[in-house]
């Protein structure tokens, strides 16, 4: 009982500074790439940014549109931060750092991350705002589009792994991380993509689409509630990170250095190339967005799972 | 073609224009202008581009000026019309040349001449709801006639 | 789905107005769309919200009081404005200026040409999602034009450098040496641009056979500018009626195929090297002399009239004034070529999306400043 509380708490506590060490990394990272500084004032080259932020989201107004649809809108958020913190229950730090081994693990993570989108919908519909609507509309059919593809590389993992346990899955690795088979290759490819459209980075980023929809479904939110959303994402982002780690970049495996540093290098390397992605990309547009989703991933995916299931036969 | 040259070819087939001395700007009567101005566009002077549509308040009688250029023949003319006052009124051009559509619609705010079978003449420049047509000489307004010191 | 379950589904049109605050708009425009879905059934546009009434002010200024004025309609490209205006003046005046402001005047000219397009491509690569990462190069690059006519009038975004009779000062001991410079370092950032954006996949899907403009409708609307040259017309004011010096001078007119947003894009992207081209030539060929003005600056035009028209970098300006003998022009009236190029909007987006018309809003280069005058 006493351990479990103190996985809880130790699980909260990595997530707020995770999120905060991404707030911060986010920028300067898109400020380099952008030839520019990013924060510099605020602390040594801006590390106490994110504690500025946090402070002025919770002193800011929380306004509330009159003819908002007021519980919907009140509880989006809400949905959009606890689904990513319960995920964590089941990510694998290190060798025996993880809150709870669960020998459905990456079935838990794969169920509760789609809960989100109930949080966006709810969002979009409760702000009673056309943009915020066309936002949320947007992002539901675009994560359900791409939780396909996402579910099908990750089955062919479970398939090598012979398990659904997380810890398994890495201790399937222990010779030879995933990524260096082919056909692992390459559903780490279709995840990476699929992981991106889940959430909502660019270039898929279409439901936040700032140059078209103004903020899209978080137009309405601002203060607290907007926090949640922002922290939502961060959190979502170092999971998907986490679970492609795990997956195809042998988890927590790796000589010398104790596997909870190489399991953190390893998701911090993956988010890094996400945040390079973001900065560099143009946006694809909702109608090509599908396309891609059902016309070139999928059919990959599932052509992928039929080879890795002959390769295992064999 | 030069301006006169055209002057001459629009004259041959229609003997009620004439040209303005200073400008050589060719002056045609209210009533042509549609049969003109489809001479213009469909026959060998190709003035396939109409590039702005102006009017000028002089005492009496608002001047519309049309200017039209080819891209194909290099040429330009411009075309004026001379409107009593009290009769603001004149064809339309935009079936002609759709850029005649947000061209009139400005004349029509800023002098309120009318455009007889324009698809939608509305102001364009002032708010909708705006009384009275800033451009003539008569509108007047404390804060813009006052002329800063040489 | 046969036909008779497909009339029980009843959608309805919803109208959705974009601006005139918003992200996309380049300025103040509002944009009622009608939409289905994601859709567009219609698009009206409204304008006016920067209406300053230039034209009004105009007959209560004199000529030289006029041309700050004309810094802001355009105010990206003030370089230009000024120049159209002034040499409007000049043509009633029946005035010749010094060689050497000639000379001057092309190279603020096609420099000014050089940070307006930049603005564009950053823009529309903004539009298109690459959120900021080719605005930030583009303005850093438009910093170092800035920089350079800093140091020749004083001035960052609106010049106020053309007089009637040539430019207010002679250009700075040294400038020659930082434009040449410039030259060479903007030369491999257009590269640069082209090698990430151009053939960038996301990038051709979102705007390759969006927005197409044929040439006929090109025409019939007055589009004048990067939009007509991409839609296949091969018509340049510099070359076609050439004014100041630009008939000595060697330079090409990138043309477009299909008048999508991508071939306004690359036209643009393709007259930055062009206009690079002209700014080297006329830097090497520039005559000793003085360009400032030496006649007063109170102008009575005899009674007549001139329209002139310029290349702009957005298009064709064309100034028509009517004098009546006194210092003050009877009537100014400036045909912008942002005016006409936004008349066309309507017309390209009809059965798009709304992605597809911040895409094309982004490539017909609208100003509002000049659009409302």
């Amino acid at each position: 009982m006493l351990m479990m509380l103190i996985a809880g708490i130790a699980v909260l506590a990595f997530i707020s500074a995770s999120a905060m060490f991404l707030i911060w990394w986010e920028r300067k990272v898109s400020a380099h790439i952008q030839s520019r500084f990013g924060p510099m004032r605020v602390g040594w080259h801006g590390v106490l940014q994110p504690i500025a932020d946090a402070v002025k989201l919770l002193l800011k107004e929380d306004i509330r549109p009159a003819e908002a649809d007021k519980l919907v809108w009140w509880l989006a958020p809400f949905f959009a931060v606890v689904p990513p913190v319960m995920a964590f229950a089941a990510i694998p730090f290190g060798k025996s750092l993880i809150p709870k081994d669960l020998n459905v693990g990456i079935l838990y993570i794969m169920a509760i991350s789609s809960v989100c989108v109930i949080g966006i919908f709810m969002a979009g519909w409760g702000s009673n705002n056309k943009y915020s609507l066309l936002g949320g509309m947007r992002s539901a059919a675009q994560i359900v589009s791409y939780e396909i593809p996402m579910i099908l590389s990750m089955i062919t993992v479970v398939m090598h792994a012979n398990s659904l346990s997380m810890q398994k899955i890495v201790e399937a690795q222990s010779r030879h991380w995933n990524i260096l088979h082919p056909n692992m290759l390459l559903a780490a490819l279709v995840y990476t993509i699929a992981a991106t459209a889940e959430v909502n980075r660019a270039p898929f980023d279409i439901p936040e689409a700032e140059s078209e929809l103004v903020a899209g479904f978080h137009t309405e939110y601002s203060g607290m509630k907007f926090a949640m959303f922002f922290i939502g994402e961060y959190t979502n982002l170092f999971i998907i990170a986490a679970i492609s780690t795990t997956l195809f970049f042998g988890g927590w495996h790796g000589p010398f250095l104790p596997p909870v540093v190489w399991f953190l290098s390893k998701t911090y390397l993956c988010i890094f190339i996400w945040m390079w992605v973001r900065w560099t990309f143009p946006r694809a547009r909702v109608d090509q967005l599908m396309a891609f989703a059902w016309k070139v991933l999928t059919p990959i995916a599932f052509v992928n799972l039929a080879i890795t299931g002959w390769l295992l036969l064999k | 073609m030069r301006t006169n040259e055209i002057f001459m070819a629009i004259k041959t087939d229609f003997p009620e224009v004439r040209q303005e001395e200073e400008t050589g700007a060719v002056i045609i009567p209210k009533e042509s202008l549609l049969k003109i101005t489809r001479y213009l566009k469909n026959h060998r002077l190709a003035f396939d581009n109409l590039h702005c549509i102006t009017a000028i308040d002089r005492t009496g009688r608002v001047e519309l000026a049309y200017t039209l250029y080819s891209i194909s023949e290099h040429h330009g003319i411009t075309l004026k019309i001379y409107l009593t006052a009290g009769e603001e009124n004149v064809a339309s051009l935009a079936e002609l040349w759709k850029s005649a559509n947000w061209l009139e619609r400005e004349v029509y705010d800023l002098f309120g001449v009318i455009f007889l079978n324009h698809p939608d003449l509305r102001r364009i420049l002032n708010p909708y709801d705006w009384k009275g047509h800033p451009l003539r000489k008569s509108y007047s307004h404390p804060e813009v006639s006052i002329k800063p010191r040489l | 789905m046969n036909t008779s379950q497909t009339k029980d589904i009843c959608t309805e049109e919803f109208l959705i107005n974009m601006g005139p605050q918003h992200p996309s708009t380049h300025g103040v425009l509002s944009l009622e769309l009608k939409l289905d879905g994601e859709m567009i059934r219609d698009c009206t546009a409204h304008i006016g919200y920067l209406h300053r009434s230039m034209e009004k002010l105009a007959e209560n200024r004199t000529y030289t009081q006029f041309i700050p004025y004309t810094d802001r309609l355009d105010y990206v490209a003030s370089m230009n404005n000024n120049m159209g205006y002034v040499m409007a003046v000049e043509k009633l005046l029946n005035l010749e200026i010094s060689d050497r402001a000639k000379y001057i005047r092309v190279i603020a000219a096609e420099l000014n040409r050089i940070a307006s397009h930049l603005i564009a491509i950053g823009t529309f690569a903004q539009d298109l999602g690459a959120f900021a990462t080719p605005l930030f190069y583009c303005f850093r690059e438009r910093e170092k034009i800035i920089d350079i006519f800093d140091q020749i009038c004083g001035n960052r975004l609106t010049y106020n450098y053309m007089r009637i009779g040539g430019v207010q000062f002679d250009l700075p001991k040294g400038i020659d040496e930082k434009i040449k410079k410039f030259i060479k370092y903007m030369r491999s950032k257009v590269d640069d641009y082209d090698w990430l954006l151009t053939y960038n996949t996301i990038f051709l899907a979102r705007s390759k056979h969006i927005g197409l403009l044929p040439k006929d409708l090109a025409i019939n609307y007055s589009v004048s500018g990067p939009n007509l040259r991409a839609s296949g017309v091969k018509w340049d004011l510099r070359k076609d009626e050439p004014y100041l010096v630009y008939e000595k001078l060697e330079f090409d007119i990138p043309v477009g195929e299909n008048g999508d947003s991508w071939d306004r894009y690359k036209v643009r992207l393709e007259e930055i090297r062009q206009s690079l081209k002209i700014v080297e030539q006329a830097l090497g060929a520039l005559p000793e002399g003085d360009p400032t003005v030496k006649i007063g600056r109170i102008h009575k035009p005899s009674p007549s009239e001139i329209y002139l028209r310029t290349e702009n970098p957005r298009g064709e300006l064309g100034f028509f004034i009517i004098s009546d003998g006194s210092a003050y022009p009877y009537r100014l009236k400036i045909r912008s070529p942002s005016f006409s190029n936004l008349a066309v909007l309507p017309e390209l987006v009809k059965g798009l999306k709304i992605a597809d018309i911040v895409c094309i809003l982004g490539s017909l280069d609208i100003l509002m400043g000049e659009t409302d005058r």
